[in-house]
């Protein structure tokens, strides 16, 4: 008896004294982990989606909170020093699991300037092609974002990478999804702009 | 028969070098050896991580019940895999990334619960930390001995750079006429490569 209350309280012990000094470690490197993360993931990805931007939306970027749901940064993309354009994040269910998606849109005209993917776990050579061929992602741009996107065998008029229809539908959900964001939100994006210096 | 402390030191360098000697971790010697950059990158890490442990293993060693102790060997090399995680993604984000889920795997690579099991856990603090130092040490030097051969002769460069030390940036080793051999930076020439070393070092070893 003795001996099984020893094993439970050191075990106890030790996970207790572990875990806390990871949720202290994990509390100390927060922000310069979402630094690392703005600058080696995200900044690449905002770049591709905003066409010749004159700043460094990175450095240019507010948080809104959608709904009850989790905070969600919006990048502001600047030409000539006027805002014209935002990006944010959003998500798909792919084959493997989710992707993550960077959407660009146009302020003035609630256009898509750019999709990009940020992080996906497709098969490498099918749907992985999502990532590497701009053809597939060059479909969305200039339409206007609060439309429903469907892959052309769903009806819509987007062409699935062949092989991978269902990456392609994710990718299409997704950008469908940050219109329904982006619609919800308009108001607020408005206001936030003002917020981020010129 | 005891063995000196500078012995517990060196056996990981040559006698009991891991992945060569001992043909432990070799998930991540045959993963993460494409390039040197990667190679000693894990190399640091086990090191950081297998020192660590075997402080506190070797410090608890009198507290942690038998009947627990793997439990318990898991609980406390986890918990320094996931210092090392977030260290890197707050130092060292790029290397972080190439390396992706083979650091959270150091929990189950052997070579930390094997020191742990059969050394830390029956000897003392300044012999653990020697043991650890020199298996880590090894572990680098035969991940980045593995990775050289390979990058140079698949690729025909060597780019990169050494965590907190210094970068370097040798293109055509070989000269521009040079193929890469890109058979040897893909999987199967990570076995080969492997093998042939083994091979090299049984017949070194056997004298």
């Amino acid at each position: 008896m003795k001996e099984m209350i020893n094993m439970v309280v050191v075990l106890t012990i030790l996970s207790v004294t572990s875990g806390g000094s990871l949720a202290f470690l994990r509390d100390k490197t927060k922000d310069r982990i979402e630094q690392q993360q703005l600058k080696f993931v995200k900044g690449p990805a905002i770049m591709s989606v905003l066409p010749n931007v004159t700043n460094d939306p990175t450095e240019s970027y507010f948080k809104l909170n959608a709904g009850t749901k989790q905070e969600r940064s919006f990048f502001v993309g600047m030409v000539d020093g006027k805002q014209k354009y935002v990006a944010f994040e959003s998500k798909g269910k792919g084959f493997g699991g989710e992707i993550g998606l960077m959407i660009g849109v146009d302020l003035e005209t609630d256009q898509v300037v750019g999709v990009g993917i940020t992080t996906h776990a497709e098969t490498p050579g099918l749907g992985s092609r999502a990532k590497t061929d701009p053809a597939f992602t060059n479909q969305f741009k200039g339409k206007p974002l609060m439309e429903t996107f469907k892959v052309k065998s769903d009806g819509g008029n987007i062409d699935a990478l062949s092989g991978a229809t269902i990456t392609s539908r994710g990718v299409s959900d997704g950008v469908t999804q940050a219109g329904a964001i982006y619609k919800e939100l308009k108001p607020q994006i408005l206001e936030g702009l003002k917020t981020v210096k010129k | 028969m005891a063995k000196t402390i500078v012995q517990e030191f060196t056996k990981g360098l040559w006698k009991e070098i891991p992945p060569f000697r001992l043909v432990l971790g070799l998930c991540p010697t045959l993963a993460l050896t494409k390039s040197v950059e990667n190679g000693v990158g894990m190399g640091f890490a086990l090191t950081f991580v297998l020192v660590c442990s075997n402080i506190l293993i070797a410090a608890l060693r009198k507290v942690i019940p038998p009947k627990v102790r793997i439990a318990c060997f898991i609980i406390i090399v986890a918990t320094f895999v996931i210092i090392v995680e977030l260290m890197m993604q707050a130092y060292t984000y790029s290397l972080y990334e190439k390396m992706g889920i083979f650091i959270p795997l150091i929990v189950v690579n052997c070579i930390p619960l094997g020191r742990a099991e059969a050394f830390a856990y029956k000897n003392g603090i300044i012999r653990s930390i020697l043991d650890g130092l020199g298996m880590g040490i090894g572990y680098t030097l035969s991940l980045g001995s593995l990775a050289l051969i390979r990058e140079t002769i698949g690729t025909g460069s060597l780019v990169g750079a050494i965590p907190f030390l210094f970068s370097y940036n040798f293109t055509n080793i070989f000269g521009e006429a040079y193929q890469p051999f890109s058979f040897m930076v893909e999987a199967p020439g990570a076995f080969v490569c492997l093998g042939l070393m083994l091979c090299v070092m049984n017949m070194l070893g056997k004298k």
